[in-house]
């Protein structure tokens, strides 16, 4: 039943793109495949995952309150070769649980969404087999047992995130994103497979229970020597810091919103880029091994949180503004994992798959009506036309800014809090900081988007309608999920004041799975704030960020953003996104392509000079050798004599020289 | 005086160098085939001559092969001519020049 969880979707992806999208059902059957068939089998198999992994779900659930253990399937042995063997199986234990319940429940909903996004599109079955083939990665990643079956998992999500991105290939800007995105994420693959090479050196195994009952067992853990740790705990992290596009790999995600939105919100925003966040938690007894690299993903976490919504303030693209949420968020999901807070991580990861999914769905919404407009200046007043997607989309943006009692007020509350009782005090204020940008940005958004009078064009505007109920239904369950989704987690304080909540149930969980709860680095805990001071700091940060935006965006965005023009050298700084691909380009990308060019002129010149200069020598020579072939009877005659008398004066010499 | 066998080979020599001559100078073809014969029966001349001093019959035996494929050969050769004629109106050897490089 665990391997079915992972196969429907490969079976979708092979119905769709080997019999649709090929054209082999037209040869067959005479005739096209109706797009209702197509998109019927696509969702059909992730909803038989989404059956099968709550089914799993309740059976884990079932036994871990008898103190059972996890499900495990090992379908054949894959790699058996002297002291290396892996497995080709599969575990679903509390933490891969939740992951195969939010990507295949939240796919499951984005799949339902695409039927009506893509509708008419020419190549429907190869979308829908792309989306399933993604999926399935995603399930291997996820539910995989061993540390290889998660790389494979994690190329394939990198390989059909590629074939997404630049699915309007025929668009050489969205194609170049692909490429992008792919060649970016290799710099953090590399880091990962080494970093599975240090496992394997240290572990003599990769698999899961092996490796993490070795750790489980102190004598065994205190003899893993410091930097080895360090080393195997960095280059993991810079496999995460690819996928989860922290900095300074982010440059490549913002780029991927070329692909189309409902794909934007199942790979870059709700799952795939949160591979980084399940890898550090299922590896969260070897980064404990290294309070060093905990460092190191505290400040890149807390640094990307921060610069990413300074960027994502000053966008005009809807999707632009989300993706650099999404960065930003994930920087919060890593700030927890950095002070050992695993099961934050996830909770915060779990939310942000609802809310951030519904935001980007609710933006592919906006998008379609609007006849594939994606600058917010140019919209504006869309609340009448769009009812449901404008009021999800209000409930999304509320629930990322940290409102009180949505999702994601919970997730970031508890990450804050496990900051500053970890003794982060610096990096609880940037947490804080940045809780307030992404309530000002986003509020920022929805006015723009939403409120105000219209500043579309007449034709335009006439246009604008509610999407159909494929699309609007998934935007109204997420809704649900993201205004009840933080009653998942709620802390413990709140539960011992309402007796009625039940508190910390992810928590709890996920305690099978995850190492115990609570700062994994000593620091010196502050004695100032309580626990409702924290949370009413983080409410203060997202009040006065939802206040401020609304203050300033509520008569359109301002002369100023309109001409394209900001007024401060820093705005400009922000809206050219720090101008980190600028710095790539001049660092890496303009040296390489130098030194390719003069190899290549290395090669044309030097190599293929020497290879042309040697036809051309024999061309030449042959044909003033053909010269003497004058055509003349007698000329050969003569040279036959000439010859004949050469050879017996010659023959003559030596017999006189006495030879 | 009493001829020997260095008569005979004068006599070739010269029969041949006359034969080269006419090979390398003339420009009808047909002067040029009967060149070449005067060039073959000078070696026949030495084959006799040498096959007599040595007082064998190999020799002769060579010369009256060489002449009976001789006389097959002109035929052909003067087929040739004939179909060359017909071809180019003249028997200048100098316009069968198609071969060159």
């Amino acid at each position: 039943m665990l391997a079915l969880i992972v196969l429907a979707p490969l079976a979708g992806a092979a119905v769709n793109g080997l019999l649709h999208a090929t054209g082999l059902w037209r040869r067959i059957a005479g005739r096209d495949i109706s797009p209702g068939a197509v998109a019927a089998v696509a969702c059909a198999s992730v909803l038989v995952s989404a059956l099968l992994s709550t089914r799993l779900f309740l059976d884990l659930l079932a036994r871990d309150a008898a103190g059972g253990a996890p499900a495990t399937q090992e379908l054949f042995a894959w790699i058996v070769s002297g002291s290396l063997g892996v497995s080709f199986g599969f575990l679903f234990d509390s933490l891969s649980a939740v992951m195969a319940l939010v990507v295949t429940w939240v796919g499951f909903l984005i799949h339902v969404y695409s039927v009506g996004y893509m509708r008419g599109d020419r190549c429907f079955a190869r979308y829908f087999a792309y989306l399933n083939l993604f999926v399935f990665f995603m399930l291997v990643l996820v539910l995989g047992d061993n540390f290889l079956m998660m790389f494979v998992g994690w190329e394939g999500v990198g390989l059909a995130s590629y074939l997404l991105i630049g699915f309007w290939h025929g668009d050489s800007f969205r194609a170049h994103a692909g490429r992008k995105a792919f060649v970016v994420n290799r710099v953090g693959d590399l880091g990962f497979i080494l970093g599975i090479f240090f496992v394997f050196a240290t572990f003599g195994s990769l698999d899961y229970l092996e490796v993490f009952s070795m750790l489980a067992d102190p004598g065994f853990a205190s003899g893993v020597p410091a930097a080895t740790a360090t080393a195997m705990a960095l280059l993991l992290f810079a496999g995460a810091v690819g996928k989860s596009a922290q900095f300074p790999l982010h440059v490549w995600l913002p780029d991927a919103m070329a692909g189309p939105t409902a794909v934007s919100a199942l790979i870059h925003a709700a799952t795939m880029v949160t591979a980084g966040v399940y890898m550090m938690s299922r590896c969260a007894a070897i980064f404990s091994l290294s309070p060093e690299t905990m460092n190191v993903v505290l400040a890149v976490a807390a640094f990307t949180a921060f610069f990413a919504a300074t960027i994502a303030v000053a966008q005009n693209d809807i999707k632009k503004v989300l993706a650099y949420s999404t960065v930003s968020q994930l920087g919060y999901m890593f700030m927890a994992a950095g002070v050992g807070a695993y099961a934050f991580a996830v909770f915060h990861l779990v939310t942000h798959a609802f809310f951030k999914a519904l935001l980007f769905l609710g933006a592919g919404s906006v998008i379609h009506a609007a006849a594939g407009e994606q600058d917010i200046r140019k919209m504006g007043g869309l609340r009448g036309v769009m009812p449901v997607t404008a009021a999800t989309f209000l409930l999304g943006a509320l629930a990322i800014s940290g409102f009180p009692l949505l999702s994601g007020f919970f997730s970031k509350d508890e990450i804050l809090s496990a900051l500053y009782h970890g003794g982060r005090g610096f990096f609880w204020t940037a947490g804080v900081v940045t809780a307030g940008l992404t309530a000002f940005y986003m509020t920022r958004l929805y006015v723009l988007v939403f409120e105000g009078r219209t500043r579309m064009d007449h034709a335009t505007r006439s246009r604008v309608h509610e999407s159909p109920p494929s699309m609007t239904v998934p935007l109204v369950l997420l809704a649900v999920l993201s205004v009840f989704g933080g009653f998942l987690n709620v802390p413990g304080f709140m539960g011992e004041t309402f007796g009625f909540l039940r508190a910390e149930l992810l928590g709890e969980f996920l305690s099978s799975s995850l190492p115990p709860h609570g700062p994994e680095i000593a620091g010196t805990p502050p004695t100032g704030f309580g626990h409702w001071t924290l949370a009413g700091f983080s409410v203060l940060a997202a009040v006065a960020g939802v206040a401020a935006g609304a203050v300033a965006y509520s008569r359109g965005p301002g002369g100023a953003a309109v001409s394209g023009k900001t007024a401060s050298a820093l705005g400009r700084a922000a809206s050219g996104k720090w101008y980190v691909d600028e710095m790539y380009e001049a660092a890496l990308c303009a040296p390489f392509r130098r030194l390719s060019g003069f190899f290549s002129d290395f090669d044309r010149s030097l190599l293929d000079g020497a290879v042309d200069g040697l036809g051309s020598f024999v061309a030449n020579a042959s044909a003033r050798l053909s010269a003497l072939q004058t055509g003349f009877l007698r000329h050969y005659a003569a040279a036959m004599v000439g010859g004949a008398l050469a050879v017996a004066a010659l023959v003559f010499l030596f017999r006189s020289a006495g030879f | 005086m009493e001829i020997t066998v260095s008569h005979y080979a004068v006599l070739a020599s010269m029969l041949f160098a006359t034969g080269v001559y006419g090979v390398l100078t003339r420009k009808n073809i047909l002067v040029v085939l009967m060149c070449l014969e005067l060039m073959l029966n000078s070696c026949n001349l030495l084959f006799v001559a040498f096959s007599r001093l040595h007082e064998g019959a190999a020799g002769h035996v060579f010369v009256l092969m060489a002449i009976t494929v001789a006389a097959a050969e002109v035929a052909v050769g003067l087929a040739f001519v004939v179909s060359v004629y017909r071809q180019r109106r003249s028997l200048d050897i100098d316009l069968l020049r198609i071969l060159r490089g």
